[in-house]
């Protein structure tokens, strides 16, 4: 294409990405967003205005170099075009799919302004899937420098963190408690929207070329403790994440058929059970579920449950039901990631909005039968800025369910703080970190991701890995001694 | 990969393995359990542990082939492998002189119950164990009982051997003699057998520790599918335990959780059992 001016480029409208068919892929956990072919792709790096001083760069939590890249796409050098991201990024496959890009790069996107970002995070995908599948760009290890270090959990903080650190020259052990790798992205995140070849392709892809050593089984906290780790390594990262669950205070919550997110997710996504009994573990779903919460994680398990209510009306005839969100504010304040609350509303998921669930209603065997809520109306804003949600007296009514799944946040296990003399923690149950360097109040030891902040974004925690296997490289070489 | 050395059939339906898990065995202690997990098609089958040889890496398991996992894992020989194996999981065991204790194992219960009275006999107390089964064929270890008791009353349901009786039975008439001034208790078995061992020393006021094993997926304190009630509030077994007041647990509840899954435990084993048939056939048909 001939070098177009920027009112030409203005001109070109941002590039729908092709969706699985809705009512066909909620009989399915295949991907739901098809990505970008070359040609689209290309002509939507087009769009990209070249800023002098980008913004985008800005919103996102690991800077990748976004003109850069668009620009090496759009002119066919896609090997450049990995280089520039693999700078600042070692996981694009995965960003490209899951990161809230409306919030970051593309919230920053000077079009955004008066019309559409440019679609970064397609972009990033196509050049991540491209990599994944070419493998042009292998990550080059420096010289080796004779140090160690352990990084704990192999979500997105964990992972990030040692690529950078094995790119350094340093010699990196990864430890993660589940019997693979990926924490949150293989746990928790469904195939449909993070397919787990991509994952296992960009682990494997990046752990290969550096050389990286990952012990799974390892419980750390049991079967070693932080300070047996510190004896063996120089220096120790923590990015074990957020992974026990909440439960409401609210009678009922014991009965069968409530679970945590956490155990729906992991039967689904880590254990395969919409694949039961071709895979060992089984998940059981109701006709009628209830997913409380509207996060990722609430939009996550409804969307698990649809699909899995119609692979069982397919096996057994029949209705497959309904699956509903209840959210105790209104669709405004919705945390989840756009595309993901607008795919949940295209499948069918029904929206039980300003409701919340004060009661758990079980049958003579101890099963739920049905949920009861309230109404709520919203208040004066509260701590985080949203308005605050307030019950309507006397508006209680009931709902039958058969399945209620809880997606309200989680916290940091604590197993990890145990034998950590020294690791101060908050009274959420979160590390004390410094947030620029991941330095926690234990010498040697670093903390990034969920850990630190709650539950988040697997970018935040990636950025978090980054920041950190910097500060960590910089001690390692004598430049940022302890204080 | 983590390799079988050993194995030991116990009875036609509980077998016993060692498995070479070091990063498991440094630290484990009584008490405590693992996940294992056979294949990369399997379910994670968390067992608590019987014994361990820390110089020698190795765990040792006992369990009883109930369902489709623990018959996959039970045709299993020394020299296999499985996929995954993590642990010491949970807490522990509180050990010190308490004076006299009973140890109480039930079934497949006999083989973590054993780790237990030995440490407590370690410790220095008087140590009675009771030990019961629903016959002669599924009674395990009663020789390392003895080893480690100063006591062992042996009974079966049947009554093909030992005395014909349930647990409960013998442990009542040794809490009613005062002379005996039991400290504590702990029994692990079947849900309903601890169930009716809390109940049965709630009157005397003794405390008493059950292990529990419930449903679980990760281990870890993840996924909160083992929550059991306590008469304060939910807890984790995973994590919390697996060891609890037996005084304080909703057992009603706890029963009931472990039932929820019983219809695709059923469909995993009639499959399994179908599978194995198809490739018995087939072999025979190669021969």
């Amino acid at each position: 294409m001939a070098e177009l001016t920027q009112k030409e480029r203005m001109k070109i409208k941002r590039h729908d990405m092709p969706n699985q068919d809705q009512v066909v892929r909620r009989g399915n956990f295949e991907e739901v967003a098809l990505g970008y072919t070359e040609q689209t792709a290309r002509v939507e790096a087009e769009r990209c205005l070249q800023c002098k001083e980008p913004k985008c760069i800005k919103g996102c939590p690991v800077g990748v170099l976004i003109p850069q890249f668009i620009k090496a796409l759009r002119e066919g050098d896609m090997v450049k075009a990995v280089e520039w991201m693999k700078v600042k990024n070692n996981l694009p496959a995965i960003c490209g799919r899951v990161c809230p890009q409306e919030v970051q790069c593309e919230g920053n996107c000077i079009l955004a302004k008066k019309g559409e970002a440019v679609a970064i995070g397609r972009l990033e995908r196509f050049v991540g899937d491209y990599e994944l599948a070419e493998r042009t760009c292998p990550l080059v290890k420096a010289p080796k420098t004779g140090k160690r270090v352990a990084v704990v959990g192999t979500g997105p903080a964990g992972l990030t963190c040692a690529v950078d650190l094995g790119r350094q020259g340093h010699e990196v052990t990864m430890f993660e408690s589940l019997h693979g790798p990926g924490g949150v992205l293989v746990y928790g995140i469904p195939e449909f929207r993070l397919p787990k070849g991509v994952v296992h392709g960009e682990i494997s892809y990046a752990v290969e070329c550096l050389g990286i050593d990952i012990k799974t089984d390892h419980v750390i906290g049991r079967s070693f403790t932080l300070d047996e780790l510190l004896s063996d390594y120089d220096a120790v990262f923590l990015g074990t994440g957020a992974g026990l669950p909440s439960f409401m205070r609210i009678q009922g919550i014991n009965l069968n058929g409530v679970m945590s997110a956490n155990e729906f997710l992991t039967r689904v996504n880590l254990m395969k059970a919409y694949r039961f009994p071709e895979f060992d573990t089984p998940v059981k779903i109701g006709k009628k579920v209830a997913v409380v919460g509207g996060g990722n994680v609430a939009m996550d398990s409804v969307r698990c449950s649809l699909r899995l209510q119609a692979l069982l009306a397919k096996q057994s005839g029949g209705e497959p039901g309904e699956a509903h969100i209840v959210y105790r504010r209104s669709a405004d304040e919705i945390p989840a990631r756009a595309e993901e609350y607008h795919h949940a509303q295209e499948e069918g998921v029904i929206f039980d909005l300003l409701t919340n669930p004060v009661e758990i209603i079980g049958d003579e065997k101890g099963c739920v039968k049905a949920l009861r809520c309230v109404k709520m109306q919203l208040g004066e804003p509260d701590a985080s800025g949203r308005r605050k949600p307030v019950p309507i007296p006397g508006s209680e009514f009931e709902m039958e369910m058969d399945t209620v799944i809880m997606a309200l946040g989680t916290s940091p296990n604590p197993l990890v703080f145990v034998d950590a003399t020294g690791l101060e923690r908050t009274k959420h149950g979160t590390a004390v970190a410094d947030t620029e360097t991941g330095r926690t109040k234990k010498q040697r030891v670093w903390a990034g991701g969920d850990i630190v902040t709650g539950a988040a974004t697997v970018i935040s925690a990636m950025g978090a890995g980054k920041r950190a296997a910097a500060d960590i490289n910089s001690f390692l070489k004598g430049e940022a001694p302890w204080a | 990969m983590y390799k079988i050395v050993r194995k030991e059939i116990l009875s036609d339906v509980t077998k016993l393995m060692d498995i070479e898990a070091p990063h498991v065995a440094r630290k484990a202690r009584a008490g405590q359990f693992i996940i294992v997990r056979i294949d990369e098609h399997g379910e994670r089958i968390p067992l608590t542990i019987a014994d361990y040889n820390r110089d020698a890496g190795l765990i040792t398991i006992i369990f009883q082939e109930v369902g489709k996992s623990t018959k996959q894992l039970g045709k299993l020989e020394p020299g296999d492998s499985v996929a995954s194996f993590a642990g010491p999981l949970g807490h522990p065991t509180d050990v010190e002189n308490f004076g006299a204790v009973v140890c109480v194992g039930g079934g497949v219960g006999i083989a973590p119950i054993y780790p237990i009275a030995r440490e407590l006999k370690e410790a220095g107390n008087t140590v009675i164990s009771i030990v019961g089964a629903r016959n002669r064929d599924l009674l395990f270890w009663e020789d390392k009982m003895k080893a480690v008791s100063d006591e062992l009353i042996v009974c079966t349901d049947d009554g093909s051997y030992g005395r014909k009786t349930v647990v409960t039975e013998p442990l009542k008439e040794i809490l009613g003699d005062a002379q005996r001034k039991i400290a504590r208790v702990w029994a692990i078995g079947p849900a309903i057998m601890m169930k009716f061992v809390a109940a049965a020393t709630k009157p005397f006021q003794v405390p008493t520790t059950v292990s529990l094993n419930t449903i679980m997926i990760d281990g870890t304190g993840m996924c909160g599918g083992c929550r059991v009630l306590l008469d304060d509030g939910a807890r984790f077994v995973c994590v919390d335990g697996p060891e609890f007041d037996g005084h304080k647990v909703d057992w009603d509840n706890l029963l009931s959780r472990l039932q929820f899954y019983r219809e695709e435990e059923r469909i995993a084993l009639q499959e399994y059992d179908h599978k194995c048939r198809l490739e018995g056939a087939a072999a025979e048909g190669g021969k």
